[in-house]
């Protein structure tokens, strides 16, 4: 399954973090951060409630780059 | 300047303005460390938290975190030597002003693109009692009606009930060429309506229509990233680190040789400040940013152009296209069949043409037709009777009693007939009546305006070698690759043949530049994800070619895939230059940091004046109407 999410943040080196924090989250198969549109593309593994991982994503993606969001 | 920003900027003038009032105040040791402390929290306060947050979240080569470093670093030495605080607080206000200033320049640039490629329909108009209501387009369903009146965005595909009208194409294919539509007339959102009202029976819901195809593929195609993309943040990666662990050598290493070995004076603060200087530098932002936004931007002018780009990493293939690959019909031809002349006739030409449409008239077969509209007349269906068609071969009728047959020379051959053969290329449709023969009728494709110097124009831009594929006689084909100067041609083949001979070109091709193929997207699907780049062509409303290929040519004229090559060359350029000049400079700052003739003011331009730069580069790829 895949879906896309609005995010904000301030810097490109910052959203490629994200990714790197959201692609190493469990139940997360692969993930895209597009700085240009603010948007990041998740897939997510078979079995995982996707509203529970994209909590945990939002968690991570916090710990490396503190001043970001992504609406979930 | 959203709300983030406006705070910024009025940080940075308070910052600014008290740094400026307490140079001429004679403040002195603590105090003055005081004073100057307060401009410096004003314009990093945030800075330092963030630096703090990192360390706690085990993230400690964060730029934050540098520029606290580097800063509290300038604030320890002014501290213990000049007391000049306001190296330490420009530092800081450099860097914001840099930040803010690549947060507006990013975000102008992104609405800027956006705006560009805004062709989405904000509502519909459904009529209900006589009245004009506007609606969410994603609440229409299929086979409601929708009224467009003069001046609006077509919001969903649809068939024309009534009323006719001008459309204007140019925010789908580039091009201001306005376009009829009159009743019955299929027609594809994004559009504008220019004349007239029209009402339109939809046939898709939004979602499904061109208009959010073409949004959502624009969109997500910055999400496929190129080998640039990858390669940059790779080395964001290392690089970072990489500078960090350096300043800390920097720092300890040269003091510690020069007492210990040298038995020189440590001289800890001028190391320390080379180290500081080193840390300043080590931010990848103008890399990591500006590659990305040169892709998008490139990207956003291409599709302005009517040329859909799918992703970034199509965008650098292209730009490597050596060998361009096409297939024949309804991309260098138009796919129309003309009558272009009539041989060997003893009765009138019009005669036979007319005697040709009738026997021809139970047919839909595009030859067929182009015979009927030769004829241009009524046909008079009643005049026909017993229509045979021979499969591949041709057809047999009785027309007013007379026993016609047209076909290829096979037909003529069981019938036996004697036929001439005509040495023009073309299809050739022999003709006999009454078991004689009464000459034969040529008819060919006509070769689209630009063909010839779309070939031309795709040389010019560097591709070595134009092939043709086409399941057509060879006769044929070689006599419109003759024409049109194309360096390869391959006759007869079937859709599958088509494929092989791709991948015959791509192995022989290999290491010397991409093969691009291009088709329009009907029956050669297969063709165009094998190549190493698919180009569709014509593909308004043809979602099977939006599907199918990488790049999406929204009319059919071929100038347009030489202008594609141009435009992400010019993108791909960009790309590099900006990779050039900001590692470039970057390295040389670092050089000069270490041997101490870089300050830290060279160190924020390294940073951020680099990275302004890049940003303000990047966005040049947007602009592509004159390529």
């Amino acid at each position: 399954m895949k879906k896309t999410y609005k995010i904000d943040v301030d810097c490109a080196n910052c959203a490629n973090k994200m990714e790197q924090a959201a692609k190493e989250t469990t139940g997360v198969k692969d993930a895209v951060v597009n700085f240009m549109t603010l948007k990041m593309n998740v897939e997510f593994e078979e079995g995982h409630d996707a509203k529970e991982v994209m909590k945990e994503v939002l968690r991570n993606c916090k710990k490396v780059e503190d001043d970001c969001e992504i609406f979930i | 300047m959203n709300k983030k920003q406006k705070k910024m900027l009025i940080r940075i003038l308070i910052s600014a303005a008290l740094m400026a009032g307490f140079h001429f105040l004679p403040f002195t040791g603590y105090l003055r460390f005081a004073a100057y402390l307060i401009p410096y929290l004003v314009i990093g306060y945030d800075i330092l938290i963030k630096a703090f947050k990192g360390i706690k979240n085990r993230q400690p080569f964060d730029e934050s975190l540098l520029m606290a470093v580097a800063t509290i670093g300038a604030i320890v030495i002014a501290l213990t030597g000049d007391g000049d605080y306001t190296e330490a607080i420009a530092v800081m206000l450099f860097y914001q002003v840099g930040e803010w200033f690549q947060s507006y320049a990013v975000g102008k640039s992104r609405r800027n693109i956006s705006d560009l490629m805004d062709i989405r329909p904000d509502y519909a108009n459904i009529e209900s009692d006589g009245k004009l209501e506007q609606v969410d387009p994603d609440e229409v369903e299929i086979g409601s009606v929708i009224v467009v009146q003069p001046g609006e965005k077509i919001p969903i595909d649809g068939i024309v009930v009534s009323g006719s009208s001008v459309l204007n194409t140019s925010a789908l294919t580039g091009e201001s060429l306005p376009r009829d539509a009159s009743e019955g007339d299929e027609i594809i959102s994004g559009c504008i309506n220019m004349t007239g009202v029209l009402k339109i029976k939809t046939t898709k819901e939004f979602g499904e229509s061109t208009v959010s195809k073409i949004l959502d593929l624009v969109e997500n195609a910055s999400s496929r990233k190129s080998k640039s993309e990858e390669f940059i943040t790779r080395f964001a990666r290392i690089y970072t680190p990489a500078v960090v662990y350096s300043a800390i050598a920097l720092a300890f290493l040269p003091p510690v040789i020069r007492t210990a070995v040298l038995g020189l004076p440590a001289d800890w603060g001028t190391w320390v400040y080379r180290a500081l200087t080193f840390l300043v530098i080590s931010c990848p932002c103008a890399l990591v940013i500006s590659i990305p936004l040169s892709f998008f931007a490139g990207i956003g002018g291409a599709s302005n152009a009517g040329v859909l780009v799918k992703g970034s990493n199509y965008m650098e293939t292209l730009s490597r296209t050596k060998c361009v690959v096409f297939d024949k019909t309804g991309t260098l031809t138009q796919g129309v069949f003309e009558v272009n002349e009539v041989h060997h006739n003893e009765m009138d030409k019009e005669k036979l043409l007319e005697y040709a449409a009738l026997a021809e008239s139970a047919s839909s077969h595009p030859i067929s037709k182009s015979l009927q509209r030769a004829y241009g007349k009524e046909i008079g269906r009643s005049r026909v009777t017993d229509i045979r068609e021979i499969s591949g071969n041709g057809v047999t009728a009785k027309v007013d009693g007379k026993d016609v047959a047209a076909g290829n020379s096979r037909l003529m051959d069981t019938l036996g007939v004697k036929w001439i053969d005509c040495h023009h290329a073309g299809t050739i449709i022999h003709m006999a009546v009454d078991g004689k023969y009464a000459g034969h009728i040529v008819i060919s494709d006509i070769e689209k305006p630009h063909a010839k110097k779309a070939v031309r124009a795709l040389k010019d831009a560097g591709v070595e070698k134009t092939v043709m594929l086409t399941g057509d006689s060879r006769k044929v084909a070689q006599h419109v690759a003759m024409d049109l100067g194309i360096d390869e041609v391959h006759a007869e083949l079937l859709p599958a043949d088509k494929v092989s001979r791709v991948e015959e070109l791509l192995e022989q091709r290999a290491g010397k530049g991409k093969v691009a193929f291009v088709g329009d997207g009907i029956n050669d699907a297969p063709v165009l994800s094998r190549a190493d780049i698919g180009i569709a062509m014509g593909a308004m409303g043809s979602d099977a070619a939006i599907e199918a290929a990488d790049v999406v040519l929204m009319d059919d004229d071929p100038l347009k895939i030489a202008k594609a090559i141009r435009i992400s060359r010019k993108c791909l350029r960009i790309v590099y230059e900006n990779i050039w000049f900001a590692i470039g400079i970057k390295l040389v700052c670092l050089v000069l940091g270490a041997v101490g003739i870089a300050n830290m003011w060279l160190a924020i331009f390294a940073d951020v004046g680099v990275m302004i730069i890049a940003v303000l580069n990047a966005i040049r790829a947007l602009f592509v109407k004159k390529l």
